[in-house]
């Protein structure tokens, strides 16, 4: 894990309304790291993960990525840079088989330029790869079934293929874990752990804390849309804010 | 100068009143009701019919056209809206053929033409700062007054208006809190249509009955809602006066053959600068995640 | 009393066609060729064969419908954008052809390329503003942009005012009129077709699909609903600058509802999605309209009904149903 600063997110707020979701949020992502960010339900996560991939514009504040001014960019325009973001709810395209979804990605600008380069061969190809780096089996029916056919499991992992798809630096991550079982979760974190040896950038927003203190090098909590507390993930569990806001009380 | 400001104002009102039926309905329920400029020549017919051949009285006519074309609003959502809602694309369509099937109906019966008029509030003309309006003009603006002023009332101090407010701003939550959302939706096209009947029954008078004001009812209540942004109430009254005074201002500097070369500038201008509309409350696709 | 229920499954044929066995037999080819081919076929061979210039009329109109029809269907089965504005292609296309003519004398050889070209680059460019926001808003502004024109038109006296262009150049010969709108919606209709089969038609359906998660994969949606939209303009103007030349005048009543109605009812009841329902559609309803020729504004009423009726009704449309029967059957079994 290095030093180098890749994103950097200055009092970044967002009002809709009289509703401040997300309150003056600062902080780095540094190259290599796992960035988990959890708090409570309606503390701001998916919006400031929203504004730092340009689905929502922000109120103020800033995102830098790799020194550069990204504030306010459309979602392709994020998305080119190599940042990544996965949905809450995946959000496959229904009609197209499973591997199709992942041609479409194959199509944007930033994977053009990479197959110029000689990064990749024929589309399809690379789509099956993408599948099978996500732990599909090449030779099963899965990549055929259309996307709509697939379980909950098996769509989160479309999601990340999707990602990849884009050769990313930095995937963001939206509730990955969310609603899947143990035994899938457990599919899932070593994925997870995988890509980011082999280089790529994590933030996870999350709710299932075990997993992903066993992921993250680094914990940002946010509570009402205010960041709370920050640090490694033993620290955060000691921290006195973080367990009233969870728990709505001091924990002695 | 004076003139200006005047017919400006007045241009606007009735800018705003035929807008904000189409405004409303959209505001409440999500739903674009294409069907707005035949509804208004409805109402009209309706009012016409009550007065001239029935030969009933003013305020009959006046209450007979409002709760009509309230009740015909309502009967299209149950009958034929509520089969395809949710499906955007189809909503759009039926509203459209909807509205083309009735005018052009309307059109084809010869209910539509100069011999059809609505009679004026008041007649006679005063003058104001210089500047002669006549009474109708004036019982426009007061119409529109009294419609802004109860609007705002009933949205801002009534527990089901806060409701209707609430229910524009995130119908998510609205779900949530158990409000109903076909009821809503045919609340809005209801009141949706009784509006645009206020609207005819007060702007139609100045002219005919014809073809073309329902379908330039329609063009007006899309220019003013893109202008002022979709799902804004006032924001339409703001284009609306905006759009008034433009208009005005252009007939008077340019000539009165350039009204819809304004209106339609003005829709491109708004769409290149600020496509959400002056107070357009969502930020083009991006907030909907 | 046993439980039964209705099962699709694919024909026997359908299933041996997919793939390489398609050319294994007569059998298997044929099931794929005819109902391409036959259609397309009658097409090109019918029209010669009527007797009456009144007839074979009916058929340049219905293929000018036709690449209207096709227009409104590609945009909301691909990028799912619904066009109530017709109108605003074909009259942009009819007026640049007409002007051409009429102001610089270009013979239709030139006009009607020209004016298909830059009908369909004015009316995309105005349409492209609302391409960023809601569906919605394409809607209105399609729907309101012919009718404003129309009357901008006749208020402002340009282009000809409420009398038009007239006078401009015929086409040739009756057979020209035929062929050249004939073999235009041919490619339209096949060209079309590839497209959708294409990556890039991939990716259109999928901004129909999600929108959100084509912009998260690096892609811009607009310039892609900017390309579709101009596909479709292309198609729109072309059948407005052709008419130009057919009638040889370019009037007001190119922007009428008629031009952005009829696309809808055609497409809903030919079959939304399936691009030959645009053509089948537009072939049954234009000659049902030539004969309430005499009813004016009947007509309207008659296509919007019918195209209500068959949304809230029989929305898959006539193609889709025999689509559907021609590649599967449906038997009872038990449950």
């Amino acid at each position: 894990m290095s030093e180098e600063v890749l994103l950097k997110v200055v009092d970044l707020s967002k009002s809709f309304g009289g509703v401040k979701a997300v309150d003056k949020v600062s902080f780095e992502l540094r190259r290599g790291e796992v960035l988990g960010i959890i708090g409570p339900n309606g503390s701001g996560k998916t919006t400031l993960v929203n504004m730092i991939t340009g689905f929502v514009k922000p109120t103020s504040g800033k995102v830098y990525y790799r020194g550069k001014d990204i504030t306010g960019w459309p979602p392709h325009k994020v998305a080119n840079l190599g940042i990544a973001r996965t949905f809450q709810t995946p959000r496959p395209f229904l009609r197209l088989s499973a591997y199709k979804n992942l041609v479409v990605p194959l199509y944007s600008p930033r994977a053009r330029r990479i197959a110029a380069a000689g990064g990749f061969g024929d589309r399809e190809t690379v789509a099956m790869d993408l599948m099978e780096d996500v732990g599909y089996e090449r030779d099963s029916s899965v990549p055929y079934k259309p996307a709509a056919a697939l379980p909950h499991g098996y769509l989160k992992r479309l999601e990340l293929a999707r990602c990849l798809a884009l050769r990313p630096e930095i995937i963001i991550t939206d509730e990955l874990l969310s609603g899947l079982t143990v035994a899938e979760a457990s599919t899932i974190a070593p994925l997870v752990e995988k890509l980011n040896m082999e280089g790529i950038t994590f933030i996870m927003v999350e709710h299932r804390l075990r997993e992903l203190f066993r992921l993250a090098h680094r914990v940002i909590v946010l509570e009402q849309g205010k960041k709370i507390a920050e640090g490694p993930p033993e620290k955060i569990l000691e921290d006195e804010r973080v367990k009233k806001a969870y728990m709505g009380a001091e924990v002695i | 100068m004076m003139d200006v400001l005047i017919y400006g104002l007045i241009n606007g009102v009735i800018l705003a009143l035929i807008a904000s039926g189409f405004s409303l309905c959209y505001s409440v329920s999500r739903l674009a009701n294409f069907a707005h400029g035949a509804l208004y020549i409805l109402a009209g017919l309706t009012a016409w019919t009550i007065l001239q051949p029935l030969h009933l009285s003013y305020p009959l006519a006046f209450l007979g056209s409002l709760v009509l074309t309230a009740l015909i609003g309502l009967a299209v959502y149950e009958f034929m809206v509520i089969r395809i809602r949710g499906m955007e694309a189809s909503e759009i369509i039926l509203t459209f053929a909807l509205s083309l099937v009735i005018i052009e109906l309307l059109r084809y019966l010869g209910f539509v033409g100069p011999r059809f008029t609505l009679p004026a509030i008041a007649t006679g003309k005063l003058d104001v700062l210089g500047v002669p309006v006549d009474y109708h003009r004036i019982a426009i603006i007061a119409v529109g007054a009294a419609l802004t002023a109860s609007l705002w009332l009933f949205t801002h101090h009534t527990k089901a208006g806060l409701a209707l407010r609430a229910i524009a701003q995130d119908d998510q939550v609205a779900m949530m809190l158990g409000i109903d959302s076909d009821l809503t939706a045919a609340l809005g096209l209801s009141l949706g249509s009784a509006l645009a009947a206020l609207a005819a029954l007060t702007v139609l008078p100045l002219g005919a009955i014809t073809v073309e004001s329902g379908y330039g009812a329609l063009i007006l209540a899309i220019a003013v809602a893109i202008i002022g942004g979709l799902g804004s109430v006032t924001g339409s009254f703001l284009a609306a006066m905006v759009l008034g005074y433009a208009i005005v201002l252009a007939s008077k500097l340019i000539g009165p053959q350039y009204q819809m070369v304004v209106s339609l500038a003005a829709i491109v201008i708004i769409l290149i600068i600020r496509p959400s509309g002056l107070l357009g409350k969502q930020k083009e696709l991006e907030e909907r995640v | 009393m046993e439980a039964r229920r209705k099962e699709r499954i694919d024909r026997p044929v359908k299933a041996q066609t997919d793939g390489i066995y398609a050319l294994a037999s007569m059998r298997n080819v044929m099931y794929l060729l005819a109902p391409r081919l036959f259609p397309a076929l009658a097409l090109i061979v019918v029209p010669a064969l009527l007797p009456t210039l009144y007839l074979k009329r009916i058929i340049c109109i219905a293929c000018v419908y036709a690449l209207l029809t096709l227009g409104f269907d590609f945009l909301l089965s691909t990028v799912g954008l619904v066009c109530l504005g017709g109108a605003l292609f074909f009259g942009c296309g009819m007026y640049a052809a007409g002007a051409l003519n009429y102001y610089y004398g270009l013979p239709p050889v030139v006009t009607i390329p020209l004016g298909t070209l830059l009908g369909a680059l004015i009316s995309t460019a105005l349409l492209i503003p609302c391409l960023r926001l809601r569906g919605i808003y394409f809607a209105m502004v399609s729907l309101a942009y012919p009718l404003m024109i129309h009357r901008i038109i006749e208020a402002t006296l340009i282009l000809g005012g409420t009398d038009g262009l007239l006078g401009l150049d015929g086409l040739p010969n009756v057979w020209v009129e035929l062929y050249l709108v004939i073999g235009v919606t041919l490619i339209a209709l096949f060209g079309l077709r590839r497209l959708y089969h294409t990556d890039f038609g991939m990716v259109l359906r999928a901004i129909k699909d999600n929108d959100q998660a084509v912009r998260a994969s690096g892609i811009n949606i607009t310039l892609y609903k900017a390309i579709a939209t101009f596909i479709a303009a292309l198609l729109g103007s072309f059948a407005g600058a052709y008419v130009a030349h057919l009638y040889m005048w370019a009037g007001p009543s190119g922007w009428a509802l008629d031009y952005s109605i009829f696309p809808i009812a055609a497409a809903v009841v030919g079959g939304m999605g399936t691009l030959s329902g645009a053509v089948v559609g537009s072939f049954i309803l234009a000659p049902l309209s030539e004969m309430l020729r005499a009813f004016a504004s009947l007509r309207i009423v008659f296509y919007s009904s019918a195209l209500i009726v068959f949304i809230m009704l029989w929305r898959e449309g006539l193609m889709n149903w025999l689509e559907r029967k021609y590649h599967q059957i449906e038997r009872w079994v038990k449950v």
